[in-house]
């Protein structure tokens, strides 16, 4: 290496994602973040209840507008997330190799198909009426129009591997159609989601569309279950007892629930439309036809 | 004056037995256990029928026969389960007038909306449906959609045979059998549906009924066979019940309560909007999960829309449910009247004003006469908690962002109203009202092909349409 | 209604911004709510009152190019004595002809109480000189009828010239001089509910006693929903004036059974006030045999036979 002395590393500060900015958590908790190897890499902000609730309210605030903007700018901001996803594909693809402990090669791979996985779903923004909506023929002189519409804020569970492509193909289905998130990121591997976000931070996403809070999934994932005001919530990555005591939770205010897939998720393979089904309300309208 | 001399539909027509037992794998069997209960007309409170108690035991025994006749029914070519649920339209058609009877006798509801508007869309549902099961693999879901197994299906008392076509129809029509649990104050139209299924020579196992109360849908619900759970009924139950399958594989649908809100604006076709009001809260009693029970009118109209629905509810014929010119039945138990009473009791406690026209209520049975609620505020109780009952709470708005706010102010979100000549604003409304139905210049309106179910805590899942298939397929 | 009616009619423009002001009609809806008052069961007691009441609420029309004073004179009797074996029968409220019939029908009529009315200003089209449709009015009540029958001029109307039908109403009320005016709105050619309306309002602020349907000769005639659209703007303009308007629905009513709708109809959208010859009448010419048939049936108890009832 060289003779000279190394310049000493800049370190970045992993922070929360919430209503578009980068708090720290409200606790002042944080936690290291270790490789697979069992180097350390960060410290990651480990959130709160509190954290949580203030996410929930940055979703919700977002919700209308981001429901309200056109399927079209909705799939721009999907793609423009792609865009600048690619430009930091090497910074990910280093991240991806730290908490996976994958060859650069596959994380480039893995990078790669979180990329493309965005431009997909960036897609059905403005297809996914036109697939599960219908112009239903009644019996009776009445216009009737049934159309998807977004459930409104949704908790999701990242799954604790695959740290970009999983999140993002937890993310981008829930989303692109015009719900707001709150995410419990990988406990494991945080970083690359906090990199995300700041992704998000600058492809036109509107403040709190989308929250990213790292953490213990185990602590902040039952408070958005049990939150009145979360209408849905994805438990893909919540371990088995995490499910149970989420989904009953869940149950309070009748949350729709995805539950964990029974067994382990490709997420190279074609992720369907069931991801974004289960967080989209058929809307019916009815008006008379007549002179 | 001009006085309508009764006009009472003929009881002869139906032929109800004394004591029924639990319809399983295609037979009659007596329950387990020797309980027994009694359905009631609620009109007379004669006793109708004595109805067998289904216990644990016997919800195993009819999972069980389900669970037998699944390859069958599953593995048969579609077109010739579609046969068999064509031929339940017919016969259902071909017997409607004695069902739209036996309806009435059972729950109270006046004959004029059993016999025009509950059998002419059961028999409907099931033609719908019928269609769909040899077409699954046009339906969206994929190739080959799979159906799921047993379906354990729960429903109230409010539309007893209705409830029961549309679980049992699209369930059929996609290759599931059923068990179904009617509510425990109507069961008999469930049971001459029984008879309907062997008249067809339905394979048996396909549809079971158990009859039963609360404890009987607890156990089916809770059965390790049964693979998916629908549930029709109050929010409180749906709650619980999407608690008990946390962890399990059970896929669940359920269509829960509301609290509608019917927004009339100041530009509104007046006198339909007046009919759609009281067909939005006074059709069957109110006992309607979707009833327009918060009118919200704009406050420039407001006087004047009152005067004319105060003036069209004197007109309201309340009585002999079976009478074919009454327009309020019967409510439908002592415990729902109970609650109905209490609920209004409240909103007057609470301040606001209760009004109701000058309307003889029968001696016997249960009755509840068609009322309103003014000077309601969102606070109130009865602006917040479904009634369930002929009670209207009416409120006011003076602008639509109001009305939306207003609107979507509930826990609930099954349907709206919104009654504008303006085509812009009601799409507007539309768009924003967080409901799974909204009716615009209309209301209560159903068609076996139009999507149904709620937003929010009013459920989750469609019945109805296309999208009714998705709760009955392996998707 | 805040705005005082005379101001209303002050110009086309005040009359055009009243009329587009009054509520809309939905069709749809206003369909329902007839079919749905036409499943109303009228038995026994009730059917046997239903059946007297429209009796004595029948126009018995007779409007044909071939009419003749005979023809005429045999309706008249047939008017004061529908079933000539049975004197229980109430006569019918009036007969109507064209006006060159109405002094072969006042004398007929003489003494009988059945009131004799004539269509009037070039009907059924009323395509003509507003001079001609006077002069027509005055004539008809010169010879002695009691009630004018006048149809809007409907090409007006639909051309926006509002202020035109007005004033021809005006003035063929003037040229009732007190007899009792119904306008007929031709509804078949008015083509939504909302024109019935407007025209219904319309007709009322300019005097009418009466607002009818149609003139027979345009299809449709008389339907539940138009009489139902009417009645509300019948029972409104009571509400907001006080002064009462009557409805005829005419034309297609030919059994018992569509009576009875009318009379519900009338019974539960306008009111009971309304169930009265003085404010309903039904115009139609076959409609009084199949009345009279059925109620034979309930005194006998068998079906009765055409070929019992006069054929006047």
């Amino acid at each position: 290496m060289s003779e000279q002395a190394a310049r000493l590393a800049v370190r970045k500060t992993y922070k929360l994602f919430v209503g578009g900015a980068f708090p720290r958590s409200e606790s002042g908790r944080s936690y290291a973040v270790t490789s697979s190897k069992g180097d350390f890499l960060a410290n990651a902000a480990r959130a709160s209840r509190k954290d949580a609730r203030d996410a929930v309210s940055a979703a919700r605030k977002a919700f209308s507008g981001w429901s309200g903007a056109t399927a079209y700018n909705r799939g721009q901001i999907l793609y423009r997330i792609a865009e600048m996803l690619e430009g930091r594909r090497a910074q990910f693809v280093a991240e991806v190799v730290d908490a996976d402990g994958v060859s650069a090669k596959k994380a480039g791979e893995l990078v790669d198909a979180a990329v493309d996985r965005l431009v997909w779903y960036a897609g059905w923004s403005d297809k996914i009426g036109a697939v599960l909506g219908s112009a239903n023929p009644v019996a009776g002189p009445y216009f009737n129009l049934s159309s998807p519409e977004p459930t409104g804020v949704v908790a999701v569970v990242a799954p604790p591997m695959g740290p970009l492509l999983g999140l993002v193909s937890v993310i981008a289905p829930v989303i692109v159609t015009g719900n707001t998130c709150v995410v419990a990121a990988s406990e494991r591997a945080p970083l690359p989601a906090i990199t995300l976000a700041e992704v998000l931070a600058t492809s036109d996403l509107p403040g709190g569309v989308v929250n990213i809070l790292t953490g213990s999934s185990a602590e902040i994932a039952p408070w958005l279950a049990g939150h009145m005001d979360v209408n849905g919530i994805d438990l893909t990555g919540a371990d088995p007892d995490l499910a149970v005591t989420c989904e009953e939770l869940a149950a309070e205010n009748l949350k729709r629930v995805l539950r964990p897939p029974a067994g382990r998720v490709d997420w190279l393979a074609d992720p369907g439309i069931e991801r974004m089904t289960a967080f989209l309300e058929t809307k019916t309208v009815w008006h008379p036809i007549g002179v | 004056m001009f006085e309508y001399a009764p006009a009472p539909e003929s009881r002869d027509i139906v032929d109800i037995r004394p004591s029924y037992g639990l319809f399983i794998n295609g037979e009659w069997v007596e329950p387990q256990g020797e309980e027994r209960h009694k359905t009631v007309n609620p009109a007379t409170e004669e006793v109708l029928a004595e109805v067998a108690w289904a216990g644990e035991a016997d919800v195993d025994r009819a999972v069980g026969a389900a669970a037998k006749a699944f390859p069958l029914w599953s593995g048969m070519p579609g077109a010739e389960r579609a046969k068999y649920l064509f031929r339940i339209a017919r016969i259902i058609q071909e017997r409607s007038r004695e069902l739209a009877v036996l309806e009435t006798l059972d729950n109270g509801k006046p004959i004029r909306e059993s016999r025009d508007v509950d059998l002419p869309l059961v028999a409907a549902h099931f033609f719908y449906y019928a269609g769909w099961a040899d077409k699954l693999s046009y339906a969206g879901f994929g190739p080959d959609p799979r159906p799921l197994g047993v379906a354990g299906q729960v429903i109230p008392w409010n539309f007893p045979l209705l409830m029961l076509a549309w679980k049992i129809a699209p369930a059929l029509a996609c290759g599931n059998t059923v068990v179904l649990k009617p509510a425990e104050t109507t069961p008999l139209t469930a049971l001459a549906f029984a008879e309907i299924c062997r008249q067809a020579d339905l394979p048996p196992g396909v549809v079971n009924i158990v009859t039963g109360a609360g404890e009987t849908g607890a156990a089916l619900v809770a059965h390790p066979g049964v693979d998916k759970v629908a549930f029709t009924g109050s929010t409180e139950v749906g709650r619980h019940i999407a608690r008990s399958l946390a962890g399990t594989r059970k896929k669940l649908t359920l269509e829960l309560g509301g609290k509608a809100a019917n927004i009339v604006f100041e530009d509104a076709p007046i006198d339909q909007a007046v009919e759609g009001v009281v067909n939005g809260i006074f059709f069957n009693q109110g006992h309607v999960c979707c009833a327009g029970s918060r009118l919200l009118v704009q406050e420039s109209v407001a006087a004047d829309l009152l005067e004319a629905l105060k003036r069209r509810l004197g007109t309201l014929r309340l009585g002999d449910p079976l009478d074919k010119n009454t327009d309020i039945g019967a409510i439908n138990s002592a415990e729902q009247l109970a609650k109905i009473r209490e609920l209004s009791e409240a909103g007057e406690a609470e301040g606001a004003e209760r009004w109701s026209p000058a309307c003889p209520i029968p001696d016997r049975g249960y009755w509840f006469p068609p009322t309103l609620f003014t000077g309601v505020a969102q606070s109130h109780r009865i602006a917040r908690e479904e009634i369930f009952g002929p009670v209207l709470s009416v409120l006011t708005f003076r602008t639509p962002a109001e009305a939306v706010e207003k609107a979507n102010n509930t826990p609930y979100g099954l349907s709206a109203g919104v009654w504008t000549e303006k085509g812009s604003l009601m799409l507007w409304m539309a768009s924003r009202l967080r409901a799974g139905v909204v009716w615009s210049n209309t209301f209560n309106r159903f068609d076996p092909a139009s999507p149904f179910g709620g937003f929010k805590e009013s459920g989750y899942g469609r019945e109805g349409g296309r999208h009714g298939l998705e709760a009955y397929l392996a998707v | 209604m805040t705005t005082p009616l005379a101001e209303v009619a002050s110009s086309n423009s005040t009359l055009r911004a009243f009329l587009h002001g009054l509520p809309g009609v939905d069709r749809v809806g206003a369909d329902a709510r007839a079919a749905m008052l036409g499943t109303r069961s009228i038995k026994t007691t009730a059917k046997k009152q239903a059946v007297d009441m429209a009796i004595g609420m029948v126009d018995l029309t007779t409007l044909e190019g071939a009419d003749t004073p005979g023809k005429v004179r045999a309706m008249c009797a047939k008017a004061v004595r529908p079933d000539p074996a049975d004197a229980s029968v109430p006569p019918v409220a009036a007969v109507c002809v064209y006006p060159d019939l109405v002094a072969t029908a006042v004398t007929a009529l003489a003494g009988s109480g059945v009131k004799v009315a004539s269509v009037a200003t070039s009907f059924p089209s009323g395509r003509s000189s507003l001079e001609v449709k006077v002069t027509e009015t005055s004539l008809a009540v010169a010879a002695g009828a009691s009630e004018i029958d006048m149809v809007i001029d409907r090409g007006a109307f639909l051309a926006g010239d509002y202020l035109k039908v007005y004033e021809e109403i005006v003035a063929t009320k003037e040229a009732c001089a007190g007899r009792h005016l119904k306008v007929i709105l031709e509804t078949g050619e008015l083509a939504t509910y909302d024109n019935v309306r407007r025209a219904s309002w319309l007709a009322m602020i300019a005097g009418a006693d009466f607002v009818k349907t149609s003139t027979g000769k345009v299809s449709p005639a008389a339907t539940l929903p138009v009489t139902l659209v009417m009645l509300e703007a019948v029972r409104d303009f009571h509400a907001a004036t006080g002064r009462q308007v009557g409805v005829k629905p005419a034309g297609g009513i030919r059994t018992t059974k569509d009576a009875i709708k009318y009379l519900v109809l009338v019974n539960e959208t306008a009111g009971p006030d309304w169930l009265h010859p003085d404010w309903f009448r039904l115009g139609a010419s076959s409609l009084l045999n199949d009345l009279l048939m059925q109620r034979q049936k309930m005194a006998t108890g068998r079906y009765a036979g055409p070929d019992y009832f006069t054929l006047d």
